[in-house]
């Protein structure tokens, strides 16, 4: 293993803990899609960075990613309190249009630009290859920050996902609560497309929140596991997609963390597909036997 | 006597078009355990949270402690309509208790041993001291709202509002939430409560505030629930309603 590939690694590891935790929250407040439509919505802000600022820098991309997804969430917004549009249907609206806009602006660069956006297209499906050092010192910097955010905040996090109403009720400002989350998830978003790509990205902050959910049945501890769950999967990702030629470091990363999932979903000792199953297996033998008591 | 827990005064809310709550008005003596009672959909939920400042007032003042809510919410508790929230939330009963200490502990704080143990003794006191651990889906409907409860406790209020804590609960769990909600307004802390069950208010409450879009009565159970004013909350559809009424201003006399 190269010196670059042990530095992509550490950042991977830490966007995946920091997608796991934010996750987490975003899961339990039901907004798991938003990171879906703040992925997509990011799109455009790539290539108008790249027009704007000419070059192909990751934090001015990152920048212009941001960017788009305030937009987006902008549209949504005014869409849901203007004009009554269902949170569902705007949100699949602003993704789908984001990200044909992206699309769109992508391909014009492409066409126009002489040379030198190579490159933007790995956004989509994420790509570690060309990675430097300090590309991944932005990565580790903003999921560090973020994890720290979490930490301090916890409590209020909780609160607000698990009762927003009583929350209100002893002068919490949930709003600001929430705002904080999707601060947290658009964050999470931003840093993971460089390696997740916009397709993907959201899928890691909702697959090792839910896989992490069967292990435990205490916030903490599944904040843990859902952070290792994230860094897991990026780690693994990372490694194939750094071994094999032409092949995108998102839908591998994804698909890790999918058979974690799996096998969470199956195996967990106390809501696992198979602890259940067994359980009543056991049940329905001690009846049969007539140890069975009330 | 004099002083008064809630005031309320020509408040009107309205979520879509319509208004739920219309020119509303009213008193909640210190020290009094109040019943509000309607129809489904008369506003009653609608009329705690716009109390407690939870939703926007199209018109209306509310002052608690003759302040604004937002001046004296640490002297509030709140008890939420148990469906309001997941109960598959992973948290533990302990930890839902704890909640209730939040406010007083600061925010961006953790509360410590003494909140643990203030927590673990409201939990006792609502007879679930040793469900502590339980993960809260793992709980009966009961044991649930006695959760809520505990933490209301631990918010040491000296004004409760509780959405439905009588709601889905067994006739036991009832007379031991109804004992405890007794032994607040003794302590001095005033009570109210949505209230779904007409034949119980007697029995239950000392005040009654009868509520439908407007509110028709509002007072001592025995004064209030007269079968014109229950007519005129609850529309007349109800035959048994003259008994209702003869038996509450009867019992409570």
């Amino acid at each position: 293993m190269t010196y670059n590939t042990i530095i992509v690694l550490a950042g991977a590891c830490l966007l995946g803990a920091l997608c796991g935790a934010v996750g987490s929250f975003a899961v339990l407040r039901r907004r798991a899609l938003m990171g879906d439509v703040m992925a997509h919505a990011a799109l455009p802000g790539l290539p108008l960075a790249f027009l704007l600022a000419g070059g192909k820098s990751l934090p001015m991309l990152l920048t212009g990613a941001a960017a788009s997804i305030l937009l987006g969430m902008g549209w949504f917004a005014a869409m849901r309190y203007r004009s009554r549009t269902h949170d569902d249907a705007a949100m699949a609206l602003v993704l789908a249009s984001m990200f044909g806009l992206g699309i769109v602006l992508l391909r014009h660069v492409q066409n126009v630009s002489t040379g030198g956006h190579a490159g933007l297209e790995s956004f989509i499906f994420g790509k570690t290859a060309g990675m430097v050092a300090s590309d991944v010192w932005i990565t580790g910097g903003v999921a560090l920050v973020c994890l720290g955010v979490i930490a301090v905040a916890y409590k209020e996090l909780r609160l607000v996902c698990f009762d927003p109403g009583f929350a209100a009720s002893t002068g919490l400002r949930v709003g600001w609560v929430d705002f904080l989350i999707t601060g947290l998830l658009a964050l999470a978003v931003v840093v993971g497309l460089p390696m997740v790509g916009v397709v993907m990205v959201a899928a890691l902050t909702i697959i090792p929140a839910v896989a992490a959910r069967f292990w435990t049945e205490s916030l903490g501890p599944m904040l843990g596991i859902a952070s290792v769950f994230g860094a897991l999967a990026c780690a693994l990702g990372v490694l194939v997609s750094a071994s094999q030629e032409r092949m995108p470091s998102g839908p591998l990363i994804v698909l890790a963390a999918a058979v974690l999932f799996v096998l969470s979903a199956l195996f967990a000792p106390q809501r696992g597909l198979v602890a259940r199953r067994l359980r009543l297996e056991r049940l329905r033998h001690a009846w049969r036997e007539g140890r069975l008591e009330a | 006597m004099n002083e008064l827990a809630i005031q309320v005064r020509r408040l009107t809310v309205a979520y879509e078009h319509k208004p739920v709550l219309f020119d509303v008005d009213l008193d909640v003596p210190k020290g009094r355990l109040m019943a509000i009672v309607g129809p489904n959909g008369a506003g009653k939920s609608t009329l705690v949270k716009a109390i407690l400042g939870l939703i926007p007032r199209v018109s209306g003042t509310v002052s608690v402690f003759g302040k604004a809510f937002s001046g004296v919410d640490t002297r509030v508790g709140y008890v939420p309509q148990r469906e309001s929230v997941d109960w598959d939330f992973p948290v533990s009963a302990l930890d839902v208790v704890l909640m209730g200490s939040y406010h007083r502990v600061g925010w961006f704080r953790r509360p410590g041993t003494r909140e643990r143990d203030a927590a673990a003794k409201a939990l006792d006191e609502v007879g679930m001291g040793e469900f502590a651990n339980r993960q809260i889906s793992q709980l009966s409907g009961g044991q649930q709202q006695r959760v809520f409860l505990a933490r209301a406790l631990l918010q040491q209020a000296d004004l409760y509002l509780m959405d439905e804590p009588l709601a889905g609960v067994d006739a036991a769990t009832e007379v031991a939430i109804l004992e405890l909600l007794r032994r607040m307004r003794n302590e001095g802390k005033t009570v109210v409560a949505v209230h779904h069950d007409l034949q119980t208010v007697a029995d239950y409450f000392d005040d009654v505030a009868l509520v439908n879009l407007r509110v028709f009565g509002v007072g001592p159970v025995a004064e209030v629930m007269t079968p014109e004013r229950l007519r005129q909350t609850y529309g007349g559809r109800l035959g048994a309603l003259e008994t209702i009424a003869k038996s509450a201003t009867g019992a409570a006399s």
